[in-house]
């Protein structure tokens, strides 16, 4: 990877929900962290994400869902990161995901789960960490 | 008053500084009692009626609506039977964005976040058993306002109501689901104009039907400061009064029947000041510019409550007294109708529990706690009377500023306000973040350890959306085809026309119609929107 380049990050809006607060201010977290930060507004597809990651060629893929399909969304959202490449890029996710539900998100390989009300400086931190 | 310099400043939310003390000059030195009048009579500061919740208690209004229709029928009965006196109609993704339930865009949404409808028929079960007379409807609907809305009104007739005297409400604020919420469809021009077409549709056919609540509450929970979360409120009120006005109708024939929707958290003081500010600026912009003549036009009637943006995901049972702190305020603040976000909203769907304790809490204000009794009790305090005064001063200045920068439709078409808002918002996480400003149990008062709480999921069951399916296609191959057909092209071509589209609306939905069908039929003419990402 080049030395010189910012670590990209998709940012999508999954679905139907339009509740983009949490999205846009984390999205600002992140940019001021110093990352590049696409963020795809609302009503993306698993398809349109994955499409939108390939062409940025982000190192990672971030989803804001307050709505609760989070899970159906990222089960069809999976194969079609890992066909468009991006199957050993940091995938991340947030907003209101039951407690339940975090070991299923992380076993489809979500890493970083993050419910509402986690701190700004966290999500930050665990992509520093986390990206490679 | 040198006694009081040493105080450290503090500043409110809409950025005004709050004094230690006040007194008489204060209010005089901000613009006097000019303002202040008496309940029922121009300004309306003091409430929109003069004996307000002495002749009738506000309505209580609580947001409901899961699964499908039967679902929330049943629901809606729990609550009426536990003392609520209207509905508030919580619809599932695929509706507010005008799709079907078989829309492949809707597959894993349908029934989830509140009541899925298609068709006329769900309208039909949903509303079984309940008299739309005493018991007053509110659809919060946007984007897919028309077809709702025709729905209701042909429920209604269909039930044997004199749609002439039918009331309920509709959100209908697609100005804000730009700014906030999200659930549009069409650009702006013709989203505007289709609020227009419900505005002057029902001054015409449902005279006491107000087809319009301009939202300031998601304006608010999208990072506007409260004067911000008014001002705004009522541009976008001006937007939709000068598309009706253009057409011809005379204000007073419409402007009784606009409604507001705002929220409450925060200070309780700049809260109350926010709403008597609020209801003496309406009356003047609808007097002075407008020329409104009858009274009914110059009042702000609100639902204020909700709160969602105030409540915490850690320690959710504090939200109850959340939840009673902004019904007080409310009801100090002479709302028409509450609605309070429940305890546990931050992590699902509210529980039947849930439901109930928020009802209980306002009904607490008015059996035991004497709210209904005085009108505006907190009027002729120095500090709320110069709050008053200077939060008027602000919402005055947004406004000018809105005005001068192109106006409220331009700035939201361009992404401006979203900006605005979301920068504030971010401001906010962070001085949350940092302990600047203060939320207890979130960075005060923390249970350690403790993030999520115990609470009860409402269950979101994919057979659900399956029997739905199913009911849209038994609904499909009972309906009369051609007439569906002739419905449809009939409403593109009044649309391509530049015709109001309610008329051919109304025929479409008596057809069975489904939303899906009829959305489509109106994005071939209208296109769709496209968001601006700007934050």
């Amino acid at each position: 990877m080049n030395q010189e380049r910012k670590i990209r990050i998709v940012l999508g809006k999954p679905g139907l929900d339009g509740h983009d607060h949490g999205a846009k201010v984390v999205a600002r977290a992140l940019m001021e962290a110093g990352f590049e930060v696409i963020y795809t507004g609302l009503r993306q597809t698993p398809a349109s994400i994955a499409k939108i990651a390939r062409e940025h060629d982000a190192d990672v893929v971030a989803l804001s869902s307050m709505a609760g399909s989070h899970l159906d969304f990222c089960r069809k959202l999976k194969p079609m990161l890992e066909q468009s490449g991006l199957g050993n890029r940091l995938w991340i996710i947030g907003g209101n995901i039951p407690k339940a539900d975090q070991e299923d998100l992380r076993a489809l390989g979500f890493k970083g789960v993050f419910p509402s009300s986690s701190r700004l400086d966290d999500i930050v931190a665990f992509v520093e960490a986390n990206v490679r | 008053m040198s006694d009081f310099k040493e105080a450290k400043p503090v500043v409110n939310e809409s950025g005004i500084e709050i004094q230690t003390v006040y007194g008489p000059d204060d209010v005089e030195r901000t613009g006097g009692t000019t303002m202040v009048g008496r309940p029922g009579e121009y300004p309306f500061t003091r409430g929109i009626h003069p004996l307000m919740y002495r002749k009738q208690p506000w309505t209580m209004r609580q947001y409901t609506g899961f699964g499908n229709a039967a679902d929330t029928n049943q629901r809606f009965h729990y609550l009426i039977q536990n003392g609520q006196t209207g509905l508030n109609v919580a619809f599932d993704l695929p509706t507010q964005c005008g799709l079907d339930s078989d829309d492949p865009l809707a597959e894993g949404e349908v029934g989830r976040v509140g009541m899925a409808v298609d068709t006329l028929h769900d309208f039909e079960v949903a509303f079984d058993g309940v008299d739309l007379e005493k018991i007053t409807v509110s659809l919060t609907i946007n984007g897919a306002a028309p077809q709702l809305i025709a729905m209701y009104l042909a429920m209604a007739e269909k039930r044997g109501y004199d749609v002439k005297r039918l009331r309920g409400t509709a959100q209908n604020d697609i100005l804000k689901e730009f700014i906030g919420r999200g659930t549009w469809i069409y650009p702006v021009g013709p989203s505007i104009r289709l609020v227009g077409d419900t505005i002057e549709y029902c001054a015409h056919h449902a005279p006491k039907y107000s087809p319009v609540s301009v939202c300031g509450y998601h304006i608010r929970e999208s990072g506007a400061d409260p004067a911000q979360e008014m001002a705004y409120a009522f541009c976008i009120a001006r937007a939709y009064a000068d598309e009706v006005v253009r057409r011809g109708l005379p204000i007073d024939e419409f402007a009784g029947r606009l409604s507001f929707n705002f929220n409450i958290f925060g200070n309780l003081f700049e809260q109350v000041a926010k709403f008597r500010a609020g209801r003496g600026l309406w009356a003047s912009i609808m007097r002075d510019e407008y020329h409104a003549t009858k009274p009914g036009s110059m009042w702000m009637r609100m639902i204020a409550g909700g709160g969602g943006g105030g409540l915490t995901l850690e320690q959710p049972e504090v939200n109850i007294v959340r939840g009673a702190y902004y019904a007080l305020i409310s009801a100090l603040s002479g709302a028409q109708t509450m609605a309070l976000c429940c305890y546990d909203e931050a992590y699902t769907i509210p529980s039947e529990y849930a439901q109930r304790i928020s009802l209980r809490t306002m009904q607490l204000l008015i059996e035991e706690m004497g709210l209904t009794e005085t009108v505006d009790p907190l009027g002729g305090s120095w500090y709320v009377e110069t709050l008053t005064n200077q939060m008027r001063e602000r919402m005055r200045a947004i406004i000018a500023e809105t005005d001068a920068n192109g106006g409220i439709v331009q700035q939201v078409a361009s992404g401006e306000i979203q900006a605005g808002v979301s920068a504030q918002a971010y401001k906010m996480a962070r001085a949350i973040e940092n302990g600047g400003f203060r939320k207890v149990g979130v960075n005060c008062y923390r249970q350690e350890g403790e993030q999520y709480a115990e609470v009860e999921l409402h269950p979101y069951r994919d057979d659900d959306a399956r029997a739905q399916i199913a009911s849209l296609d038994a609904v499909r191959g009972q309906r009369d085809a051609a007439a569906v057909s002739r419905a449809l092209s009939a409403l593109k071509s009044a649309a391509s026309r530049g015709e109001n589209v309610m008329p051919a609306m109304m025929d479409a939905v008596k057809a069975y119609a489904s939303v899906g069908e009829i959305t489509q039929e109106l994005v071939e003419v209208y296109g769709r929107y496209q968001e601006p990402v700007r934050f």
